[in-house]
């Protein structure tokens, strides 16, 4: 048998724990369970062990691990054609659309990666704008409405025009 | 700018001042990429030129970039990529790329843009010592500069969108390099590598991903991108790194007072092989080395000596060896070659002396 931890050495090490009702078995070579402290039966908890494992291998080791669910396994990504098995064997996205194709299957190995699934950090002041930009168009598009329902021809003209000015801002140049 | 003229700038030195002994290095990096282009790994090498061409103009047009080593991956020899590893300009993957890739940096080696690597933009800055909220601005700054030409794929949900998933969100990975040889000593360090693992932080070796930790020198970085800002992963991070910082010092002053004879025989076997050995391998010349860091750190040498064995940690790496000479070396004339450049720098290094001590 293997060291779950290298998979190069034989293992020597058996690991037997129940945490929580469920029991975890690991087996580990002299090396890595020298590494991962496991001597010292006090100290260690095989809980510690395999979460510091998971996010190990999951980095070094994309093959190893399983992360994503198979239930559809012949979605591909409309833009790139990338597909759910290319995912499995290469860990990784084929382009930006493929976070809305694959929305559903990424969503736990998400978690299981990160703090949440909303993002709080920096915002390109291009996608600030463009956000800025979008509502005042729909505040625009209401108004305009709103206008032709009053029969006030005048002010739906010079909104339409307003409009026709924003739509070209939200259109970059080429 | 030549690839010759480049790397024989002087390197950056190491700031005065707190830490700086144990923090190596500082470095932030930021994953971006252009919408509408299929990622580096999965696109075909049209697509991953077309993106090289729409990007590298604006990277060289920065203003920090003037002056800057701009460069193809295919335009570069073996050993000069692999000299730009060594000195962590560029990552390991990205040094195995070549047509459709390519690196721009500044001249002062602190900023450095790789251009499909596994992202369509890697960019970091990295500085000597404890010094990450500022190279976390330096590069933030580029970007900053960058998305005004770049559209990026980003999503107010998932934030900056990258090849894979341990990346999304801010794309940034913040790091430092510490120098942690007492630790080590005090068999302390596995209990150090596993609390800071259980709080979502990394440890790895001198290279990064998967290289082994060789002279004593440890990367610790933020894994989590998505959920946590750049300032709380930056925060949350170098309050972590002061916690080692204070294990790594009290564990020094207790070597000092408790294990003199240990310390003393572990730096004194130090300066005896590396002032007389004839042959060295880069892994034994890192460990002896971190033993001659921490005797000047210690007060053992003068800290004069300081700057001359820092240099030493990248000069004995094998690309800079290869690079000092015109004949092609195997691994047995690198070493050979290596204890000579070590003798002859250290030749001046007076024995360590412990009445000198500073806690």
């Amino acid at each position: 048998m293997l060291c779950d931890v290298c998979q190069a050495n034989p293992a020597k090490v058996y690991l037997t724990q129940i945490v929580e009702g469920k029991m975890q078995k690991v087996n580990l070579c002299e090396a890595c369970s020298k590494e991962k402290g496991v001597t010292d039966p006090t100290g260690f908890a095989l809980a510690d062990l395999l979460l510091g494992l998971g996010t190990q291998t999951e980095l070094e080791k994309p093959s190893s691990t399983t992360v994503v669910t198979s239930d559809t396994p012949q979605l591909k990504c409309p833009v790139c054609g990338f597909s759910q098995a290319d995912f499995k064997k290469t860990q990784r996205m084929g382009c930006s659309e493929c976070y809305t194709t694959f929305s559903e299957s990424i969503a736990a190995p998400l978690k299981s990666n990160h703090k949440s699934l909303q993002h709080t950090g920096k915002v390109p002041a291009r996608q600030f704008r463009k956000s800025e930009l979008a509502k005042k168009m729909k505040s625009l598009q209401t108004d305009l409405t709103r206008a032709v329902k009053e029969e006030d021809y005048e002010g739906a003209a010079q909104i339409r025009d307003a409009i026709r000015k924003l739509e070209g801002k939200l259109t970059p140049a080429p | 700018m030549k690839f010759s003229a480049f790397i024989a700038a002087p390197l950056a030195t190491r700031p005065e001042g707190a830490h700086h002994d144990i923090v190596i290095s500082s470095r932030v990096r930021l994953a971006r990429n252009v919408k509408g282009h299929p990622f580096p790994g999965w696109a075909k090498k049209a697509d991953r030129l077309s993106l090289l061409e729409a990007v590298k103009p604006a990277v060289d047009g920065l203003p920090e970039m003037e002056d800057a080593f701009s460069e193809y991956l295919q335009d570069l020899a073996a050993t000069e990529k692999q000299i730009l590893v060594e000195r962590h300009l560029i990552s390991r993957e990205h040094a195995a790329k070549s047509t459709g890739s390519a690196v721009v940096m500044n001249r002062a080696q602190t900023l450095s843009i790789m251009i499909n690597e596994e992202d369509h933009l890697r960019m970091q800055s990295i500085q000597p010592g404890f010094t990450l909220k500022s190279v976390f601005r330096g590069i933030d700054e580029i970007d900053t500069q960058l998305e005004k030409t770049l559209d990026y794929a980003f999503t107010p949900k998932l934030g900056y969108l990258t090849a894979c998933l341990t990346n999304v969100g801010t794309g940034m990975r913040a790091s430092a390099m510490l120098h942690l040889p007492a630790l080590v000593l005090d068999d302390q360090i596995n209990k150090v590598i596993q609390a800071v693992n259980k709080i979502g932080l990394a440890v790895r070796g001198l290279y990064g991903e998967g290289s082994e930790a060789m002279g004593n020198l440890f990367q610790v970085s933020n894994q989590v991108t998505l959920g946590e800002s750049e300032e709380e992963i930056l925060g949350r991070l170098n309050k972590v790194i002061e916690q080692i910082i204070e294990h790594e010092q009290n564990a020094r002053a207790t070597l000092l007072q408790k294990k003199t004879t240990t310390l003393l025989d572990q730096i004194g076997r130090a300066y005896g092989v590396l002032l007389h050995a004839r042959s060295i391998t880069s892994k034994e010349a890192l460990n002896l080395l971190s033993f001659i860091r921490l005797g000047t750190d210690l007060g053992f040498f003068a800290a004069t000596q300081r700057q001359p064995v820092d240099e030493l940690f990248t000069v004995t790496q094998p690309a800079h060896l290869q690079r000092s000479t015109s004949q092609k070396l195997g691994p047995e004339d690198r070493d050979t070659l290596r204890s000579d450049i070590v003798r002859k720098r250290l030749a001046d290094l007076p024995p360590p002396d412990s009445s000198r001590a500073v806690a």
